[in-house]
C-alpha cells in the first residue's frame, strides 16, 4: 500500500511540488489535494494580464481537472481545511471530510493584508489575490468610473494598470514618496511614475488612508490630512501575510510563517510546507521563483531521495505592465561600504544602477532597457569579481565583446516576427506562443519546446527576457548552482571534488558514489564525467569510449549527411610538398568531394565514408601526417605567421614557437576546444588576440593573451603578462591550459570561464605565483605523457575495428528473389 | 505466397558481443541502414538509422538507458518504439529483434505504424 500524502492548498507551490514528486516517484503516494478555491491550479502571477484584458482565465489555468484524474490525484476543490489533527494524523474540512495522512504538505499561501480602517468591509473594497478578486474588479469596471488603489508597490501598480486598461480613472495612493520603494531607487521610481502618468494614471503620494466611506457601497476615501477623493472601487494592495492560522492551531511552530528547515520540513517531521506560507532562515517569499526551488527540494525529500537542500533565494522582480521594462534585484539601496555605478540617459528613458561592494554586485536596478538584468543577476549570485570589467559593465554584456545580436535589447518592443534564435530560426512570436500555450516557466522548458537558445546559446539573454516579459518578472530563474543534468543533483564543481577526494576512477564509480538517478546517465553527463576523470587521473582513469561523442570516438567530424571529415595536423600551420602530395593523392584515391582550407591553417577533406577512414589514415600516416584533433574538445590548432624568418616586420621566430607550442600541447583534452596562435609582431596577422591563448611577439619578448574567441560572440583576449623567453612562453602556456583544464566546467570555453572566475584570479595563479605556475605546468606535462599517441595510427593498427564496419549486410530484394 | 513467408523470416545478424555495451552497429541493406543497439543490460533493439528530425545516423549516437541521442541535433529517441522523447515529435521505424543464446536475429519488417508518445 502506498503511503497517503495530503496537500492543503491547490495553488502553484503545492501543485508544483506534486508535479516534481510525480517525476521522481510516481507511485510513492496516494495523493489527495484540498483547495479552498473552486478551480484547478492556475497561474496566480498571470492575474495582472487577465485584469488588463490581455489574457483570459482559461489562458492561465495550469492544471485542469483531467490532469488530476490522469495522475490519480483526488482533488477536493472549494473545500477549506479547518483543522489538522496531528495525533490521529488527519485533516478535517469545514464540512466534515476527514482525510488521514502519512505525510502532510501545507501550501496555504498568503492573504492580502487589509488595512484596519473603518469601512474596509464595504462592498466595492477588494484585494488583488485570486480569480474572485479579478472578477469583482472586472465587474466594477463595467459599471463604475473611479478606482482607487491603495499601495504603490508591484501588485498595486499592476492592478492600477489593469483597471486603467478596463477604462476606469485610477488613482494610486501610496504612503511613501516613491513608488515600489522595496524594489526601486528614487531615479528609477520617478521614471516609472512619469511613464505611468503619461498613460493617465494619477498618484497621491505620502498619503495615509484614514477611512473608506460610503453607505451601501464605497463612495469616498478619506486621508489623515482631511482630503477626500471619490471612489467606486477600492483595491487594497499594501502587502501579504503568510497563511499560518491552520498550522498554528495544530501546534506547529510558526513565526511570521510556518518555520521550516532546509528540507522544507516543519517542526513536525511528517509535515512539510512550501510557498508563501513558509518562513525559511528568517525569510518569507512572495515570488514564484523561490517557490519552485522549494518545490523541487521538498519533492526530493518526499520521494525519499533525501538529497538537495533549499538554502534560500536571491530574488529579482519585474513589473508586469505591458511596455514597461523594469528590473530589480538584491540590495539596490546599498550601505556605507558600498558604491554605486550609474548610467542614465533620460532622453532614451534608460537607467541602470549597480550597487557594488568589494567589486561584487550586491544589487541592481534597471529601467527602460533590462536585457542585461539576468546577466547582472548571474554575476551577483556567482559573486563574480567584476574589477576587470568595471569600465564597461554598465553598457551590458554585449559590450564586453561584439555579441553579433547587436542592439536588439528592447524585447518588449520587438515585433512577433523578429528572429531571436538565429541557429534554429525561432521568432519572438513562436517563443511567446509556446510559453503561453504550453505553460512554460523556465529557460530549459523554453529550450526543450522551441529550441530557441539551445544551440550556440548566444540568444539566451533575449530568450530569458521574453520569458520574463511573458510570464512576469518572477519567472523561475535557473538555480544558482545548476545540477550537471537531470540525472543528478550534483553540479560540475562538486562532481570534480568527489572524483578527486574519493579517488573515483571510472564513470561507473562516479555514478555509484554520487547516487546517479538514471542507470547509465545521459548524453550530457557521460561525456562530462569522462572528461573530468581523464583530466584528474591521466594515467589510471578509465577513458570510457561509449561516453564520448561520436567525433571523439572515431577521431573524425560527423557531417550533416552522416559522412565524415578529416583534418591532418600541420604543426604551426607549416607544411611540406610531401605532405601536400599525400593529401592530394588521398583526395583523388578516395574520391573526396571537398578539399577546404580551414581557418586554423589546416587542410580538411570532406564527405568521407566512415568505413574508409582507417585506410585513409594509413596513407596519411605514411607521409607523417597525424590526427589534427579538429573533432575534439581538445587542443585544436596553433596558427602562426612566418615571423622574422621572412617578414620584414617580424620580431621573433613565431613559426618556430608555434610549432614548439603545438608539439607540447597536441593530444591534450580540454573542457571545450582550445585554439592558439603566435603572431610575429604587433600587426598580429595570426589573429592571436581572438584565441584561447595567443602570443604576440614584440621586440623585447612575448606578450601573452588569454580568453579570446571568434565564433558566435567575438571576444578579444585579455592581456595576461609579458615574458622574455620561448621557454617561459611554453611554461605559461602549459600552466594556463592546465588551470583551464582543472577548473573550467565541461563545455565552457576559456572566455566565459575567464569572465566567471575573473582575470585577476587567473593572473594570481599564472603570472604572480611562480610556484603554482610551475606545479600546473608539471601536471600538464605529466598528463601529456599519456595523451600523445596518434589515435589514427592506433586505429590503423586495428583498435575499435568494429566501429568502421557493418555487423551484417543483406539485400532485401535478393531475399525476395531467393524465395 | 512463399515469397512473403521467406521475406518475413528472421535473419541472423551476428553475436551479441559484436556490439559494445551502450553502443550500436549498423546493418547495411539496399533499403538503407538499420542500427542495432545494445543497452547496458544487454537488451537489443533495432531502428532505421535515420533520426525523424533531419535523418541523422542514430547508430552514431550515445546510448543511455533505453534511449539514443542523435549525434546531429541532440534529439533523444526511444529505442523500443522509435519515438522521439517529448517535447520533440516524430518517429523512426523500429524492427523486431530477438536474442537466442548469444545470437541476434532481426525481422526485416519495419514497424512505422502511427505511434504517439504517452507521457
Amino acid at each position: 500500500m502506498a503511503d497517503k500524502l495530503v496537500v492543503i492548498g491547490n495553488g502553484m507551490a503545492g501543485i508544483r511540488t506534486v508535479e516534481e514528486l510525480l517525476k521522481l516517484a510516481p507511485d510513492a503516494y496516494e495523493i489527495t489535494v484540498f483547495g479552498a478555491e473552486p478551480h484547478g491550479n492556475y497561474n496566480r502571477i498571470m492575474l495582472s494580464p487577465v485584469l488588463a484584458g490581455e489574457k483570459t482565465i482559461d489562458d492561465i489555468m495550469l492544471n485542469d481537472e483531467q490532469w488530476y484524474t490522469d495522475n490519480h490525484i483526488r482533488l477536493h476543490k472549494g473545500k477549506t481545511v479547518t483543522r489538522i489533527d496531528r495525533v490521529s494524523r488527519t485533516v478535517i474540512t469545514y464540512d466534515g471530510i476527514v482525510e488521514p495522512y502519512d505525510r502532510l504538505l501545507i501550501a496555504t499561501g498568503s492573504t492580502p493584508f487589509m488595512i484596519p480602517i473603518p469601512g474596509n468591509e464595504l462592498p466595492g473594497v477588494v484585494s488583488f489575490r485570486d480569480i474572485q478578486d479579478v472578477n469583482a474588479m472586472l465587474e466594477a469596471s463595467q459599471q463604475y468610473q473611479h478606482a482607487v488603489v491603495i499601495g504603490g508597490g508591484l501588485l498595486g501598480l499592476e492592478a492600477a494598470n489593469g483597471l486603467m486598461n478596463q477604462g476606469m480613472t485610477v488613482t494610486v495612493v501610496h504612503i511613501h514618496d516613491t513608488l515600489m520603494e522595496r524594489q526601486l531607487d528614487k531615479p528609477a521610481a520617478s521614471m516609472l511614475r512619469n511613464t505611468l502618468e503619461e498613460r493617465g494614471m494619477q498618484f497621491l503620494m505620502n498619503a495615509q488612508t484614514e477611512a473608506i466611506c460610503g453607505n451601501h457601497r464605497v463612495e469616498k476615501v478619506r486621508f489623515k490630512d482631511g482630503k477626500e477623493i471619490n471612489a467606486d472601487l477600492v483595491v487594497m494592495a499594501v502587502g501579504i501575510r503568510s497563511n499560518i492560522a491552520l498550522a498554528k492551531e495544530a501546534g506547529i511552530y510558526c513565526e511570521r510563517g510556518i518555520v521550516v528547515n532546509d528540507t522544507l520540513q516543519t517542526y513536525d517531521p511528517s509535515i512539510y510546507a512550501v510557498g508563501e506560507c513558509v518562513q525559511h532562515r528568517a525569510s518569507t517569499y512572495g515570488l514564484v521563483a523561490p517557490l519552485f526551488e522549494m518545490a523541487r527540494v521538498c519533492a526530493n525529500h518526499l520521494a525519499r531521495h533525501g538529497i538537495g537542500r533549499y538554502t534560500g533565494s536571491v530574488t529579482s522582480t519585474k513589473l508586469k505592465v505591458t511596455g514597461i521594462d523594469l528590473f530589480s534585484a538584491g540590495d539596490f539601496a546599498g550601505n556605507k561600504e558600498s558604491e554605486e555605478l550609474v548610467f542614465q540617459d533620460a532622453a532614451r528613458g534608460v537607467y541602470r544602477k549597480l550597487v557594488v561592494q568589494e567589486n561584487r554586485i550586491k544589487g541592481a536596478v534597471m529601467y527602460g532597457d533590462t536585457i542585461d538584468g539576468p546577466w547582472y543577476f548571474d554575476l551577483m549570485r556567482d559573486d563574480t569579481d567584476i574589477s576587470d570589467m568595471r569600465e564597461n559593465i554598465l553598457f551590458g554584456q554585449a559590450h564586453l565583446g561584439d555579441s553579433g545580436h547587436g542592439n536588439d535589447n528592447r524585447v518588449a518592443a520587438m515585433a512577433d516576427s523578429a528572429e531571436i534564435c538565429g541557429c534554429n530560426g525561432v521568432c519572438k512570436g513562436e517563443i511567446v506562443k509556446a510559453i503561453v500555450d504550453k505553460k512554460l516557466f523556465t529557460l530549459d522548458e523554453v529550450r526543450a519546446h522551441t529550441k530557441a537558445s539551445s544551440s550556440c546559446g548566444s540568444c539566451t539573454g533575449l530568450v530569458e527576457s521574453i520569458l520574463a516579459s511573458t510570464v512576469g518578472g518572477d519567472y523561475s530563474v535557473a538555480p544558482h548552482l545548476k545540477p550537471l543534468c537531470p540525472c543528478t543533483e550534483h553540479n560540475h564543481d562538486s562532481i570534480r571534488k568527489a572524483i578527486k577526494e574519493q579517488e573515483l576512477k571510472s564513470v561507473r564509480a562516479v555514478m555509484d558514489f554520487l547516487e546517479w538517478k538514471t542507470p547509465d546517465g545521459c548524453s550530457k553527463c557521460r561525456p562530462a564525467l569522462n572528461y573530468y576523470l581523464i583530466c584528474q587521473w591521466p594515467a589510471e582513469g578509465l577513458d570510457d569510449y561509449q561516453s564520448r561523442f561520436i567525433n571523439e570516438r572515431v577521431h573524425a567530424n560527423i557531417q550533416k549527411d552522416g559522412s565524415y571529415s578529416v583534418i591532418p595536423r600541420m604543426w604551426g600551420g607549416h607544411t611540406t610538398p610531401n605532405e601536400l602530395r599525400a593529401i592530394a593523392s588521398v583526395a583523388e584515391k578516395f574520391n573526396v568531394e571537398t578539399v577546404h582550407i580551414t581557418g586554423g591553417q589546416r587542410i580538411a577533406l570532406y564527405g568521407l565514408k566512415k568505413a574508409e577512414l582507417p585506410a585513409i589514415w594509413k596513407e596519411l600516416n605514411a607521409a607523417g601526417l597525424v590526427s589534427g584533433h579538429a573533432y575534439g574538445k581538445a587542443l585544436r590548432t596553433v596558427k602562426t605567421c612566418v615571423g622574422q624568418e621572412w617578414c620584414r616586420f617580424g620580431t621573433q621566430d613565431s613559426t618556430h614557437l608555434g610549432i614548439e607550442l603545438e608539439k607540447m600541447t597536441w593530444g591534450s583534452w580540454t573542457p571545450h576546444k582550445f585554439k592558439m596562435a603566435v603572431s610575429g609582431c604587433p600587426r598580429n596577422c595570426a589573429e592571436a588576440t581572438i584565441k584561447d591563448f595567443g602570443v604576440v611577439c614584440v621586440d623585447s619578448g612575448y606578450e601573452l593573451h588569454v580568453g579570446g574567441n571568434g565564433g558566435v560572440k567575438v571576444r578579444a583576449t585579455d592581456f595576461l603578462c609579458r615574458v622574455n623567453t620561448e621557454a617561459e612562453v611554453l611554461e605559461y602556456t602549459a600552466a594556463f591550459m592546465q588551470l583551464y583544464r582543472e577548473e573550467a566546467h565541461y563545455l565552457e570555453r576559456t572566455a566565459p570561464w575567464l569572465e566567471r572566475v575573473g582575470l585577476t584570479y587567473v593572473k594570481s595563479r599564472i603570472a604572480e605565483d611562480p610556484d603554482y605556475r610551475q606545479r600546473l605546468a608539471e601536471r600538464f606535462r605529466y598528463s601529456q605523457k599519456y595523451m600523445q599517441n596518434d589515435p589514427w595510427a592506433e586505429r590503423v593498427e586495428g583498435i575499435d575495428a568494429h566501429e568502421f564496419k557493418p555487423i551484417a549486410t543483406f539485400n532485401l530484394n535478393e531475399l525476395k528473389r531467393v524465395s | 505466397m512463399s515469397a512473403v513467408i521467406q521475406q518475413t523470416s528472421w535473419i541472423k545478424i551476428g553475436e551479441i558481443d559484436d556490439i559494445p555495451r551502450l553502443g550500436a552497429r549498423i546493418i547495411e541493406t539496399d533499403a538503407g541502414n538499420i542500427a542495432v543497439f545494445r543497452t547496458a543490460d544487454d537488451e537489443i533493439f533495432a531502428l532505421r538509422d535515420k533520426c525523424p528530425h533531419k535523418d541523422g545516423p542514430l547508430s552514431q549516437g550515445i546510448v543511455h538507458g533505453k534511449k539514443v541521442t542523435c549525434p546531429l541535433h541532440d534529439w533523444k529517441i526511444h529505442l523500443d518504439t522509435g519515438l522521439a522523447v517529448a517535447p520533440d515529435e516524430g518517429c523512426t521505424a523500429s524492427f523486431p529483434v530477438k536474442l537466442e543464446d548469444q545470437t541476434i536475429y532481426l525481422l526485416p519488417i519495419a514497424d512505422d505504424g502511427n505511434k504517439r508518445e504517452v507521457n
